[in-house]
C-alpha cells in the first residue's frame, strides 16, 4: 500500500529505481549484443559491410567514418550508441540514405499495425473469455474448443489463409498494401492485424475464461451473491476487478510478443513496415539497418516488458513495492 | 520466446488437476501423431519414388492424378514428396533447438543451484538479459551475420530457448535441494555433482522432458516462420514452412494446395506438441 509514511515512499523509490536500473542494463546489454554481432561475422567488418560490392574509395571512407574502425572496439561501441542516442543511426549501404529517415518513413505502419492488432485482442479475446466465464455451455466449451486449436496456429499460417479465404476468394478485404489515407490504411491493415492477433486473443479468451471461473467460485464472491447483491454489480466488483490482474500481465506479454510477429505478417501482406524492411536488409545485406531495427525491436520489448511490470504492481498492491507486509 | 513463457504462465493458472495414472485421450493422440510425425522424419524421405524437386513446368498446379497423389506445385514438382522429404528438414531443425537448449539450460541450472552464491546470481542475470531478446529476432540477427540457412538460426534459437528451460530447472531443482534426502546424501559424504547428476536429476527429468515437448513446438513454429520469410531453409530444399511461402504465389491464383497442405503439417504437429507437453508438464507439477 501506498502509505503517506516516508518509509513507504523511500520503498517506492527504491522498487521504481531498481526496475529502471534493471530496464537500462538490459537495453545496454542488448544493444551490445547488436553492435557486437558485426565482429561475430567471418572476415573483417568492412569487408562484411561492403559484401563484395564494388564501393568508390568515398563510399568505404565514409562507412569507416561511420563505424571508426581505426578506434578500440569499445570506443566504436560507445560513439555508435552515442549517435543512436542522439538520433544518428548511421547511414543505410544500400538506399545511401540516413537510417533515421528509413526508419522514420515507415514506423508508422509497424505501430499501426500493433496498435490495431492489440484492440482486438483486447476486445475479441476479453469478449470471449468474459462470456465464456460467466456463462458456462455448449457455446462456451466450443469457443474454448476454438481457442485451443487457434492457439497451435503460427502467425504466418493465419495470415496466409486469411488471405485467402477473406482477400482472394470472398474479395472483402485488399490482398496487400496500405492504401492510402488513414481511413483507406485501417481497411487495409484490419486482415494483416487479425493475423498478427489470432493466437493472442486465443490465448487472452482461455486465460481469462480460466480466471473468471475462479473468481466466481471463490467465497468472498459466494458471500456477496448469498446476500443479495445484484448479480451485475457482483461481477463487476468482485469477479472481473480480480479476475482482471493476471489477464492484464499476459495481455502485455503478448503485446510484447507481436512485435517479432509483425516480420512474417509484414512480408505476407507487403505492408511497407520495419518488419518486412528487416527482412529486405538482411537479403540485401544491408547491416546498418539490420542492426537499427533489431535494436528499435529489442528495445521496444524490453521497455514494453518492464512497463507491464510496473503497471502490475500498481494494480497489484500484493506484489509489494518494497517489503512492506502483504 | 516469451511466448513461451506466456503460455506456461497461463497453463499455471488454468491447470486442472490431472485423473489416473494414464494419459488422456486427448494426450496418446497427441503422442501418437508425434510419433507418426517422427517417422516421417526418418523414414519419409526414403519413402519418396518422384524427385522432389523435379520441375515439370507444364503441369504447373496440376490436380492430383495417379502419379501425384497431392498434385503438383508452381513449377510442377510433386507436393506429396516434396511434403514427404521436407518432414525431416521441418522437425530436425527444432529438435535440435530443443536438444540443445534443454542440456545447455539444465547443466547451467544445476550448477548454479549447487553452487549458489555470487554464482547462481550471475547466471540469473545472464539468463534474464537472454530472456529479453525476442527468439525470432536474434535468429533473424544469426542469419543476417552467418548467412541465410538453418545452422545460423539453430544456434540463435538454442541459445534464446536456454533461459525458460533454465529457470524451470532452477526452481525445480532448488525445491529438491531443500529437501531432507539431499542432506541425508551430503552427510554421507556425496559430491554436489554427483548429488545433482545421480539424485537431483532424474527426480526432475519428469519436468524437464515436459517442457522440452513445449518447447518443440515453439522451435518449430520460430523455423519455419524464418523458412516462411526466405531466411531459412533455401530453394530448392523442400521445407514445410519454405512451402507455406512458395505457396504464397498459388494463392493469388487459387491455387492454394501446396501452402494448405504445408500449414495443415505444421499446425497438426504443433498442436500435438502443445497439447502432450501440456499435460505432461501439468502432471510433473501435480507429482512434486
Amino acid at each position: 500500500m501506498s502509505a503517506a509514511s516516508p518509509k513507504a515512499a523511500l520503498h517506492t523509490l527504491r522498487f521504481l529505481g531498481g526496475r529502471i536500473g534493471g530496464l537500462l542494463v538490459t537495453l545496454l546489454a542488448s544493444s551490445f549484443v547488436v553492435f557486437g554481432a558485426l565482429y561475430l561475422a567471418p572476415g573483417s567488418p568492412i569487408t562484411f559491410l561492403t559484401h563484395g560490392r564494388s564501393m568508390t574509395p568515398d563510399a568505404i571512407a565514409q562507412i569507416n567514418e561511420q563505424y571508426h574502425f581505426d578506434e578500440p572496439f569499445l570506443l566504436q561501441y560507445v560513439r555508435w550508441l552515442g549517435g543512436i542516442l542522439q538520433g544518428d543511426f548511421g547511414r543505410s549501404i544500400l538506399y545511401k540514405d540516413s537510417v533515421g529517415s528509413l526508419l522514420g518513413q515507415r514506423i508508422g505502419t509497424t505501430v499501426a499495425l500493433i496498435a490495431l492488432s492489440a484492440l482486438l485482442v483486447a476486445l475479441i479475446g476479453l469478449g470471449i473469455g468474459i462470456f465464456s466465464g460467466l456463462k458456462p455451455g455448449i457455446a462456451s466449451s466450443a469457443l474454448m474448443g476454438v481457442s485451443t486449436a487457434a492457439m497451435a496456429v503460427p502467425t504466418f499460417v493465419a495470415a496466409v489463409v486469411l488471405t485467402l479465404v477473406f482477400a482472394v476468394e470472398l474479395g472483402w478485404f485488399p490482398v496487400f498494401g496500405v492504401g492510402e489515407g488513414p481511413v483507406d490504411m485501417l481497411y487495409h491493415l484490419i486482415l494483416p492485424a487479425f493475423a498478427l492477433a489470432l493466437a493472442s486473443i486465443a490465448f487472452v479468451a482461455r486465460l481469462s475464461q480460466a480466471a473468471i471461473r475462479q473468481e466466481i467460485t471463490a467465497d468472498h464472491v459466494q458471500t456477496a451473491i448469498s446476500r443479495g447483491f445484484p448479480y451485475g454489480v457482483v461481477v463487476r466488483r468482485h469477479v472481473l476487478r480480480n479476475a482482471s490482474l493476471p489477464v492484464l500481465t499476459v495481455l502485455g506479454l503478448t503485446l510484447a510478443g507481436m512485435i517479432s510477429g509483425t516480420v512474417v505478417v509484414e512480408q505476407v501482406f507487403q505492408l511497407n513496415g520495419l518488419g518486412s524492411l528487416l527482412v529486405s536488409s538482411v537479403q540485401q545485406k544491408d547491416f546498418p539497418v539490420v542492426q537499427a531495427i533489431c535494436l528499435v525491436y529489442v528495445a521496444a520489448f524490453i521497455v514494453l516488458n518492464t512497463v507491464i511490470d510496473l503497471a502490475y504492481s500498481v494494480l497489484d498492491p500484493r506484489v509489494s513495492v518494497g517489503g512492506g507486509k502483504s | 520466446m516469451t511466448a513461451l513463457a506466456v503460455v506456461a504462465e497461463a497453463r499455471r493458472r488454468t491447470r486442472r488437476r490431472p485423473r489416473g495414472k494414464h494419459l488422456s485421450v486427448l494426450g496418446w493422440v497427441a503422442a501418437v501423431v508425434l510419433a507418426v510425425v517422427a517417422l516421417l522424419a526418418v523414414f519419409g524421405p526414403l519413402l519418396v519414388t518422384v524427385d522432389p524437386n523435379a520441375v515439370d513446368l507444364g503441369n504447373a498446379f496440376a490436380d492430383p492424378s495417379a502419379g501425384h497423389p497431392l498434385g503438383q506445385d508452381a513449377s510442377g514438382r510433386d507436393l506429396f514428396s516434396r511434403l514427404l522429404s521436407g518432414a525431416r528438414t521441418s522437425l530436425v531443425g527444432p529438435l535440435l533447438v530443443v536438444v540443445v537448449s534443454t542440456l545447455l539450460g539444465t547443466g547451467l541450472a544445476l550448477a548454479a543451484v549447487w553452487v549458489g552464491g555470487w554464482f547462481d546470481t550471475a547466471v540469473a542475470r545472464v539468463v534474464d538479459a537472454v530472456f529479453a531478446f525476442p527468439g525470432l529476432l536474434l535468429a533473424i540477427l544469426a542469419t543476417s551475420i552467418f548467412g541465410t540457412g538453418l545452422q545460423a538460426a539453430i544456434i540463435a534459437l538454442s541459445i534464446s530457448y536456454t533461459p525458460y528451460i533454465a529457470r524451470i530447472v532452477r526452481g525445480a531443482a532448488l525445491r529438491e535441494r531443500s529437501l531432507p534426502y539431499i542432506a541425508a546424501l551430503r552427510v554421507q559424504g556425496l559430491r554436489g555433482t554427483a548429488i545433482s547428476l545421480r539424485h537431483i536429476l532424474p527426480n526432475i527429468a519428469g519436468l524437464i522432458f515436459a517442457n522440452a515437448t513445449l518447447s518443440f513446438g515453439f522451435a518449430l513454429i520460430d523455423l519455419a516462420a524464418l523458412s516462411f520469410i526466405g531466411l531459412g531453409v533455401q530453394a530448392p530444399t523442400a521445407d514445410w514452412g519454405a512451402m507455406v511461402g512458395t505457396g504464397m504465389a498459388g494463392i493469388q491464383q487459387l491455387e492454394p494446395q501446396e501452402a494448405l497442405w504445408a500449414s495443415l503439417l505444421i499446425v497438426i504437429t504443433v498442436a500435438a506438441a502443445n497439447s502432450l507437453g501440456d499435460e505432461l508438464v501439468k502432471r510433473s507439477e501435480a507429482r512434486a
